[in-house]
């Protein structure tokens, strides 16, 4: 385990880059998925086609096409830049692609909080007079949100450890898995201790994610 | 008690796919009326409630509201549906939001009323239905009557024009009916214009003007209470009595 701490600086910049990839990605996956899924559920057919086109397109492609496009369709091939520095550049095309990916499974997880929802709570608000989207945001949302809220946890896991897969794809951002095969590529780092500390400092990000979004979703839970 | 009309239905006819759910129906309820529909299972009573504030819509004929047609959609059916009360057998209340958020939801968000003055109507009323020391609990920590109590209230927050009761009390243990029933009573002495779909006789005769009956999707009999229950003219009233009363 040595050469690992000798190098904790660029573990932990590694490990920073993750966070931060993890953080952003979180952000707008999660904003881009309720608004795909209140596209989803709304009453203009083009809208519903839209996104279920979407979710259903990006959701079946692999996470490496997804980030392939953005790094070396957009960012490459169209020379798109985000950033005047390289590292910054490909830093938020990765969290473009890992965003775009990810508000699929958010969209998922949502509706099927929604599906859960009697229509009767619809029904009293619309008997209020309130609109459609009045009728999503202070009721719907809400109420799908506090039955999701594990399986959302479940999907924040899974983003962190997709930013792995950012530095793969073409985009080469400098998280945690990135330095850890760097320091292999280098010979600075014998492979067994460094890869046992590299993979406990996921589950250090991924258990307290876990944990916390059980915590939470017993808190929050609605009874009926 | 004035005879304008507030609701208005003329020759409805609803379907669900090849059922044809209301068949011609017309009926006329007057500022303060109460009428109460009954009739058997399936003949189309909540279908007719719900065709009032436009929860389903209808395939021929009109509705009117205080004189207006029903709007189709959009801001101005939104309007239509804060005159117009409804109550449901299930209660449906947010089970998310605190009683009193159920009660100002509507009148903070659709009258734009401000939240304190919202606030303070909202404890008046759960003064009025008897559950002021439960403003703060969330509904699935209240019992059924009181739950639909709290109903009653947030359809009241609205200052509807009229209320609906779609089987208020069905969902209800025996003990809470009275509970409910007497606020409905106190509600309907006091004016409010109301049509309950309801099997109590008692409340029927006590607080309604009239007696809807209902069979098949349409409207067989109407009377006043005392009429109907005593002699419906009708072998389908009659008969739908008799299995009602043996219970
Ligand atoms: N959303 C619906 N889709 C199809 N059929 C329905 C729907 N709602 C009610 N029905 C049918 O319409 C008829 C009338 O229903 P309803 O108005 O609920 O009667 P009631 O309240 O008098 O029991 C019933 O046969 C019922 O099965
Ligand atoms: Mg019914």
């Amino acid at each position: 385990m040595e050469a690992f701490f000798t190098n904790i600086d660029k573990v932990i910049d590694g490990f920073s880059w993750t966070v931060r990839l993890a953080l952003f990605s979180a952000l707008f996956s999660f904003i881009l998925g309720v608004i795909l899924t209140a596209m989803r559920v709304s009453p203009i057919g083009l809208l519903r086609g839209v996104s279920t086109v979407y979710v259903e397109t990006v959701r079946n492609s692999p996470l490496t096409l997804v980030l392939l496009f953005c790094g070396l369709g957009l960012n490459s091939a169209l020379g798109l830049s985000l950033a005047d520095s390289v590292a910054w550049d490909v830093f938020w095309w990765a969290v473009i692609g890992l965003s775009a990916y990810t508000a699929c499974f958010v969209s998922e997880t949502l509706r099927s909080g929604i599906n859960t929802i009697p229509v009767g709570q619809a029904e009293a608000a619309r008997s209020l007079g309130l609109t459609f989207t009045q009728i999503l945001r202070l009721i719907i949302i809400p109420q799908a949100l506090r039955t999701v809220i594990g399986p959302l946890g479940s999907v924040l896991i899974a983003l962190i450890k997709n930013t792995t897969v950012a530095s793969v794809a073409g985009l080469g951002v400098q998280e945690a898995s990135r330095q850890m095969k760097l320091m292999f590529d280098q010979g600075i780092a014998p492979v067994l201790p460094t890869f046992v500390g590299f993979a406990i400092g996921f589950l250090v990000l991924t258990l307290p994610v876990g944990y916390f979004f059980s915590w939470l979703s017993k808190r929050m839970a609605v009874v009926r | 008690m004035t005879a304008t009309p507030l609701v208005v239905l003329e020759n409805v006819n609803k379907h669900f796919g090849e059922l044809h759910v209301l068949r011609d129906i017309n009926l006329s309820v007057n500022a303060g009326e109460v009428v109460v529909i009954i009739g058997p299972s399936g003949s189309g009573k909540s279908t007719l409630c719900r065709t009032i504030n436009r929860l389903e819509t209808i395939d021929s004929g009109r509705i009117l509201v205080n004189g207006q047609p029903l709007p189709a959609e959009g801001r101005a059916l939104a309007r239509l549906r804060s005159d117009v009360g409804m109550v449901f057998q299930s209660f449906n209340l947010f089970s998310h939001m605190t009683v009193l958020e159920n009660i100002t939801l509507g009148p903070t968000k659709v009258l734009k009323i401000p939240r304190a003055q919202a606030t303070l109507r909202g404890l008046e009323l759960l003064e009025r239905v008897r559950i002021a020391d439960q403003a703060h609990k969330y509904p699935a920590q209240l019992s059924g009557g009181q739950q639909q109590r709290v109903a009653i209230a947030r359809a009241l927050a609205m200052n509807p024009k009229v209320l609906l009761f779609d089987e208020p009390t069905s969902a209800l243990d025996p003990e809470m009916v009275q509970e409910v029933l007497d606020v409905m009573t106190d509600l309907a002495r006091e004016g409010m214009t109301m049509i309950v779909v309801t099997h109590e006789m008692g409340f029927a005769r006590r607080a309604a003007d009239r007696v809807v009956f209902m069979a098949d999707g349409q409207i067989v009999e109407e009377n006043t209470p005392n009429e109907f229950f005593t002699n419906p003219r009708t072998d389908r009233a009659r008969d739908f009595l008799s299995k009602i009363l043996t219970h």
